[in-house]
């Protein structure tokens, strides 16, 4: 078959002319199988100490599928009123959130952006700020909103907010950081106010960026919204915990198919939004 | 606001000129003022309720400081748990998203196939995963695995969309070249498709292992494995020092895996 | 009036015939085929050029040679074997004894030059040699004298996207030539290549398939070049064939059926 190549591989005569040829070079080689062997003893270290109890694997198969059974056919009659309600507060929770975090969001922004705060610890007492809001995930903002304001919607509110503070700062921030300068300095050459500057140089800028962001996170806070109240912070999650808690499961799962919907229509919504106005 | 019917003044005219006042936009903010006035309202939201609890935080804040870690043998053990399951969930995540994802590309799959597999991502990506620990913990019990279960479903949701999408950006005639030298699905597969996500593929992969760590660390709330069980039963003791010795514990947490993740993404490019 | 001239066509040779089409139509929507019934045989050796204009199907035809579009009707004989409804198993036998070059290289650009060629052999070899890249000494050593012969030895662990247009279609004729094809179909493989460089890869590819005993089916734009190097033309127009002859039959009154038109020559 390969009669043009190579004839017998014993006593070959070009044999040195041999060549060899690889994928990887010997240190590529190397540090491929360090990557493979640090992932491969992660993931042995994680199976062998984590706490799961075999039969529990054995049974969960026909435990989710007796679950899913048990939840079907969803039981129409929950929806109205209470899951219709819950769901109501559960949206206003997210939009009443999304704005007050953007009230907030806002002057952290423009405190964080250098290049329209030039006062550094301003800079980074706002960045600092940011970081913490992110890095506290929103059920557990919720658990300490509803220790400050005790069970319902408001604590979720607030909760939402201080969550999304974080993310969206950051992406106004950054937003305000790529702005160009020309524009500020024709209007300050032209003696505007910082006002005036800020509101016809640089907003035109960063608008396009501004409403993409706030329409991303109200999309992100419609969802997270679902389950603060299984911390009793408002809205659906609450009617959810209830129904889990006295084993209803074809009220589960009206309420999932709710959550589902919303969750979905929010999805088109944003979608249909961003490409009319951006 | 003048509420002159009069002709406006040249002043007023040459403002106009210079920046037209966009009408919808204005009516579209006064809207959501508006909104915002009814909606707290309805959720019961008021000036008083805000100021009491102003007061309120400031306690709560004065009962966290400074934070208690006595019990620091817990609060480790709590980290440690929840990052296994981050480790976990994220490995059989993306191994079950790699054939997700490549089944669910609409330029490799028939529509018989992509169609169903996309729902089924779409529905992993739509409930939250504290909702999917919920049911795995009634499902299957208290404990990591119900956690791993969750975030696994989570990583799916995310990865597995990404990479249909990346996918679906590929240059399709490397891959007809490939399937030119009669080379099978697998073969175009390793030859034509990943070479082309690799990179993108490793970037989702970081980013989900990112997020499933903070994720893990919340899970525990509904009895899912993790600090988030430590947590959520030191806020029911009101053990508030201790709640804010934990927070503390994740944030740092989070911040290092947030830098590690960050260097290595830097090396890989 | 097209002025057909089949008789013409150097197809008795004692070789036999690699290719045989009959009666081969595709019909993207139906009712509007871009290949009106196409009726070639193709000889065991040498190159045959395919000339027309832009859209006349020349490019149709030929994926619907190794299948990468589904003809709608008509038959493609590959050395007596039935290439029309052959699928899975045998169509990938079917494929990897056709080698093609195409417009555009359709190199794996994240892909070394060695993985490129060696990517010709994936219908030989087995699914855990691919994917491991532990591809037989024979075949290595057939990339390597197929990377000499094209003139890029020394840029076998180089990634292709590294590479000229050039050196990426020649690349693209060592990958062909690997999977050691019983017949080279090239789609205008010189069309994205600077004139002097379109030159240089037409003459190797000539070299080469001449050297493998390949024959050649190539789509070209350039007259000229396809008179240098065929020793057959066909011309279509239209979705048919309506010159079919040897460089030096080729008269204006031919190009002027084909491409339409007169002012242009």
């Amino acid at each position: 078959m390969n009669s043009m190549t190579s004839p017998s591989f014993s006593g070959d005569p070009v044999a040195p002319l041999r060549r060899e040829w690889t994928r990887h070079t010997p240190g590529q080689r190397l540090s491929r199988f360090a990557v493979w062997l640090c992932c491969v003893a992660a993931v042995v270290w994680a199976v062998r100490s984590i706490d799961i109890i075999p039969e529990f694997l054995a049974d969960a198969p026909e435990q989710m599928a007796d679950l899913l059974i048990r939840m079907w056919p969803p039981n129409v009659a929950h929806y109205y009123p209470e899951v219709h309600h819950a769901l109501i507060e559960t949206l206003h929770i997210a939009t009443l959130g999304t704005l007050f975090c953007f009230v907030l969001a806002v002057p952290l922004a423009l405190m964080a952006a250098r290049n329209v705060c030039t006062i550094r610890p301003l800079n980074v007492a706002a960045q600092f700020s940011l970081v913490a809001s992110r890095s506290v995930n929103s059920l557990v903002w919720a658990l300490l909103f509803v220790a400050i304001f005790g069970p319902g919607a408001a604590a979720g509110v607030f909760a939402i907010a201080f969550r999304s503070v974080g993310f969206v700062g950051k992406l106004l921030s950054e937003a305000l950081e790529e702005t160009s300068h020309g524009p500020r300095e024709a209007l300050r050459a032209a003696g505007a106010s910082w006002g005036a500057e800020m509101l016809k140089g640089v907003w035109p800028q960063v608008q396009p960026a501004f409403w993409g962001i706030a329409l991303f996170h109200w999309d992100i806070n419609v969802r997270e919204s679902a389950v603060l109240g299984l911390v009793g912070a408002g809205g659906i999650g609450l009617v959810l915990d209830d129904a889990i808690n006295f084993f209803q499961w074809d009220r589960v799962s009206i309420v999932l198919l709710a959550i589902l919907a919303v969750v979905l229509v929010a999805e088109v919504i944003v979608t249909r939004l961003r490409s009319r106005l951006l | 606001m003048s509420a002159t019917s009069a002709p406006p003044s040249s002043a007023d005219a040459a403002r106009r000129v210079a920046f037209a006042p966009n009408w919808p936009m204005r009516l579209a903010l006064l809207a959501l003022a508006a909104y915002a006035v009814w909606a707290s309202s309805q959720l019961g939201l008021s000036w008083g309720r805000l100021a009491h609890g102003l007061g309120e935080g400031g306690q709560l804040l004065g009962r966290m400081v400074p934070p208690n870690f006595e019990r620091w043998g817990l609060l480790l053990e709590g980290l440690l748990e929840s990052l296994q399951i981050a480790v976990l969930a994220s490995a059989v995540g993306i191994a079950l998203s790699l054939p997700l994802g490549v089944l669910a590309a609409r330029n490799l799959s028939p529509w018989w196939i992509s169609g169903p597999v996309r729902a089924v991502i779409a529905v992993c990506r739509s409930l939250h995963y504290v909702i999917v620990a919920i049911l795995f913990v009634k499902a299957i019990g208290f404990g990591a695995l119900a956690g791993t279960a969750a975030l696994v479903v989570a990583s799916i949701g995310f990865i597995a969309k990404l990479f249909a999408e990346a996918i679906e950006e590929i240059s399709m005639k490397q891959v007809e070249a490939i399937r030119a030298t009669g080379a099978g699905v697998m073969k175009v597969l390793a030859y034509a498709v990943l070479p082309q996500v690799a990179s993108r593929f490793i970037g989702f992969c970081l980013y989900q292992l990112d997020s499933n760590l903070r994720n893990s660390t919340l899970v525990g709330i509904v009895g899912a494995g993790g600090i988030g069980g430590t947590l959520f039963a030191a806020f029911k003791r009101f053990d508030y020092d201790f709640v804010a010795a934990i927070l503390l514990a994740i944030i740092a947490l989070i911040f290092l895996a947030e830098i590690i993740s960050g260097r290595v993404r830097a090396a890989l490019r | 009036m097209s002025a057909t001239l089949t008789a013409a066509a150097p197809t008795a040779n004692n070789l036999g015939n690699a290719l045989e089409i009959r009666g081969l139509v595709k019909e993207y929507a139906a009712g509007k085929p871009v290949l009106k019934g196409i009726d070639l045989s193709v000889a065991a050796e040498g190159i045959t050029a395919i000339i027309g204009p832009s859209g006349t199907g020349k490019s149709t035809l030929l994926r619907c040679i190794n299948r990468l579009v589904e003809p709608t009707r008509g038959e493609i004989r590959l050395r007596g074997t039935e290439l029309t409804g052959l699928r899975g198993k045998e169509l990938r036998l079917a494929r990897r004894r056709i080698g093609m070059v195409f417009q555009e290289y359709n190199l794996v650009e994240r892909l070394t030059v060695m993985e490129n060629v060696l990517s010709g052999r994936l219908g030989y070899v087995p699914l855990w040699r691919a994917w491991l890249r532990k591809y037989p000494e024979a075949d290595i050593q057939r990339a390597f004298m197929l990377l000499d012969a094209v003139g890029l030895p020394e840029h076998a662990t180089r990634r292709a996207d590294a590479l000229s247009g050039g050196q990426r279609q020649r690349v693209g004729i060592a990958r062909a030539l690997m999977q050691r094809p019983e017949i080279l179909l090239a789609d205008e493989p010189t069309s994205s290549l600077d004139p002097r460089t379109a030159v240089e890869v037409l003459e190797l590819l000539a070299r080469l398939t001449a050297a493998e005993n390949v024959p050649v089916i190539i789509n070209i734009h350039n007259v000229e070049l396809a008179k240098r190097y065929a020793r057959r033309i066909v011309g279509m127009s239209g979705g048919s064939v309506i010159f079919d002859g040897p460089p030096e039959d080729l008269r204006t009154h031919h190009l002027q059926a084909i491409y339409g038109g007169e002012d242009w020559l």
